[in-house]
């Protein structure tokens, strides 16, 4: 499927201008390590982690506070897995980086960007989910983290009314 | 039948409301129970989920309908006495027929069949006429187009001829969109009223394709509203389609499209009505289902009522939901041609005065079929109707569907499928829509079809692990008890055919299902692979449509078992009112 460096980079992320940086991922997927920094070097320990809170502590060396400045987009039932869209906006200033982390997939990291100075800071992804998952965006503005969370069914389908 | 039409007066005095306070709205003794007292200077009507069921038809409401967290107990989590009570409905009227379980065999000899279009139109034509055609309007809330054998060969074409003479104004859409998208735009284009859809999106390799919608800007495939001026007052319709068309069906049907409940783009949908077009009234036309609209709701601000559907809850008065803007009255209009909802108005400048709402029982009995429309019925069933009318069964006894896990028409396909097939484990979907059976009632092939006519109506078998059907379970559980409505699809248990289980709907997914037995008593394995049929898979499947396999296991003149259901042993909800059983 197309991703927002795939060849078909879509309408709707142009119109948005999306963070430019981006870059973007299936959190098991091999990335282009100075593209994918949150900060500045490749995070590669924080996308090993297999758990939530392993992978924020590498990534970040901190935990983050709810927020509601994390506007975080994401359907309550996929309606496929294996590419479910999602997206963040935030309110806050002095943005620096939005991550995404996927807790029950095998890593939890899914996607980390890093925002440069004077950027919009609003990023649109599709991530893949194993499972009905708890869905986290993060946002690091001027040296703090806070975050949003949302749950995100995966299911087998079917059996509509 | 000269005595039908007392013990309707008796019965009436069908509960009122205004503004969510219950009243008795009648003298019933003296009034006849579609003579409605005037009130406000609009008048909506409003259909939902008729499947397709042009005649009259029998229709036994839930003896099983948990509701469970926050809607334990709470409308439309109501059966049997529970909802009488909550109602103010007097026992072995002919409203407790309409509106539940009770006495239902009894019942259908004093009261009859309800429902049926050219009895419909009887009645729409009067409650149109009593308020003057400049003051009223029509809506439908979708499942218009399915759920005959009719409707499915002529793919809806004659549900929108149905509708046209009928009237209807705006509707939404469910089953609607499994006829694929060219379809649905064909049948539009004869369809003289609006399509309404605010939830409804192309993809983004759609949108970046070029493919057809309404609004380029916003990726919209359909109007998402339209106003209608109602004796000089602006009334906005907004259409909420069924949030999850691709996950509930196969996704072939819509590949350019996706769905979801929107509810920040309804949001700034309904702010931009009351803003700049200036409405006096935002009504929300749903097919979200009523627990969903409920949650709705109270997160969504600026909208007067929702006209709700999908769930198929017959709920006599609205249900008054407080927000941040104000309050939001919630209706759900029941199914299967049941019912019509009466949204009377006081409407004023920028704002609804008052309300009041009548869920009126389509007694077909108390109405004259509409000639216009039974000839137009007549019509369109003649090319078929000879094909279906050959009888194919007489049983002894009541053939259900409804309720969250069970009901002897779905015990009858699952012992079809299992002995035609050949398989230890049968899977049937657990729809709403399909009608009811008198015991000794001759069934024909049309019959059938009202339980199973769908576009992807193919038979499958599979090996399957113990495990794997727990899952599926599991899964399917969830759709239906997840604390969250947002997380909820509608729809029942499926229903398992030579497996018992436990059920505790209040624990979370994953724990709710357990000690899960074959029908001769043995547990289900989770590593051993079982021999299981079934229908309606949202993958391709290649097997014979389901309404061949129940036809010629219903033709072998086989005696069926007493008890066709294993059942599902009900756990942690003793004392819930969402049970009469």
């Amino acid at each position: 499927m197309t991703t927002t460096t795939g060849p078909h980079p879509t309408r709707r992320l142009l119109l948005q201008g999306a963070a430019s940086v981006a870059l973007l991922g299936l959190g098991n997927l091999p990335f282009a390590p100075a593209r994918a920094a949150a900060n500045d070097k490749y995070p590669e320990d924080a996308f090993k982690q297999k758990n939530e809170a392993d992978a924020i502590k590498a990534l970040y060396g901190k935990t983050a506070e709810p927020s509601d400045k994390v506007k975080l987009d994401a359907p309550e039932i996929a309606e496929n897995g294996g590419v479910v869209p999602i997206s963040v906006t935030t309110t806050l200033d002095k943005v620096t980086s939005i991550s995404f982390f996927v807790a029950e997939n095998p890593n939890a990291l899914a996607a980390s960007y890093r925002i440069p100075d004077g950027t919009m800071p609003s990023v649109a992804n599709r991530l893949k989910m194993a499972k009905t998952t708890k869905l986290t965006a993060i946002v690091e503005a001027d040296g703090k983290l806070y975050s949003a969370t949302k749950e995100v069914k995966v299911t087998v389908g079917g059996c509509g009314g | 039948m000269a005595i039908r039409r007392r013990d309707f007066l008796k019965g009436a005095g069908l509960a009122a409301a205004s503004l969510g306070l219950p009243q008795l709205a009648r003298g019933a003794e003296t009034a006849g129970i579609y003579d409605l007292e005037r009130f406000g200077n609009a008048r909506v009507l409003h259909l939902t989920d008729t499947h397709a069921q042009l005649n009259p038809v029998y229709f036994r409401e839930p003896s099983v309908n948990i509701g469970i967290g926050e809607m334990a107990g709470r409308p439309p989590h109501l059966v049997g006495r529970a909802f009488l009570e909550r109602f103010g409905i007097r026992p072995n009227s002919a409203d407790a027929y309409a509106f539940t379980c009770l006495e239902f065999e009894k019942s259908a000899g004093r009261f009859g069949k309800l429902g049926g279009f050219a009895h419909l139109k009887t009645l729409v034509d009067r409650l149109r006429s009593d308020v003057g055609e400049a003051r009223s309007l029509l809506v439908d809330g979708g499942d218009l187009w399915q759920g005959t054998g009719l409707a499915n060969v002529m793919q809806g074409r004659d549900m929108v001829e149905v509708a046209n003479l009928l009237g209807i104004e705006a509707m939404t859409g469910h089953w609607e969109f499994t006829y694929g998208e060219q379809v649905l735009r064909d049948n539009l284009e004869r369809f003289k009223g609006e399509f309404l859809a605010q939830n409804v999106f192309l993809t983004e390799e759609a949108a970046f394709n070029d493919a057809i919608a309404f609004d380029k800007a916003t990726g919209r495939v359909f109007k998402p509203s339209v106003i209608k001026d109602l004796g000089g007052h602006r009334v906005a319709i907004v259409g909420q389609a069924f949030p999850y068309v691709p996950i509930a069906h196969p996704k072939r049907f819509t590949p350019d499209w996706t769905f979801g409940i929107r509810e920040e783009e309804l949001q700034k949908h309904v702010d931009a009505l009351r803003g700049h077009d200036k409405v006096d009234a935002v009504i929300l036309l749903s097919h979200n289902g009523m627990d969903v609209d409920l949650k709705l709701a109270s997160r969504v601000t600026g909208i007067d009522v929702i006209l709700g559907g999908h769930t198929h809850d017959a709920v006599p008065q609205p249900i008054p939901v407080k927000n941040a803007g104000g309050t939001t009255l919630v209706t759900n209009a029941g199914s299967n041609g049941k019912f019509l909802g009466v949204l009377d108005l006081t409407l004023e400048k920028g704002k609804v005065g008052d309300v009041r709402y009548h869920l009126l029982p389509v007694y077909s009995e108390l109405l004259k079929p509409d000639p216009a429309m039974a000839e137009l019925i007549g019509r369109l069933r003649a090319p078929h109707v000879t094909d279906w009318s050959e009888k194919v069964a007489t049983l002894d006894r009541l053939l259900y569907r409804r309720g969250n896990f069970s009901g002897p028409v779905d015990e009858l396909i699952c012992t079809a499928l299992r002995t035609e097939l050949d398989a230890e484990i049968a899977l049937s979907p657990g729809f709403r829509w399909g009608v009811t059976a008198l015991s000794g009632q001759a069934l024909t092939m049309e019959d059938v079809l009202a339980e199973t006519a769908i576009t992807y109506p193919e038979t499958y078998v599979q090996a399957m692990t113990g495990g794997q059907i727990k899952d599926v379970l599991e899964d399917i559980c969830d759709n239906l008890f997840n604390a969250d409505p947002y997380y909820q699809q509608g729809g029942d248990m499926v229903r398992a055919g030579g497996l018992s289980y436990t059920c505790t709907p209040t624990a979370a997914i994953g724990s709710r299902i357990s000690d899960l037995k074959l029908g001769n008593g043995k547990a289900l394995s989770a590593n051993h692979r079982y021999k299981v049929a079934g229908w309606a898979s949202i993958n391709g499947q290649q097997g014979a449509p389901v309404w061949d396999v129940v036809g010629k296991y219903l033709r072998s003149g086989r005696t069926l078992p007493e008890r066709l259901g294993y059942g599902v042993t009900l756990k942690g909800v003793e004392d819930n009112p969402g049970i009469a059983e």
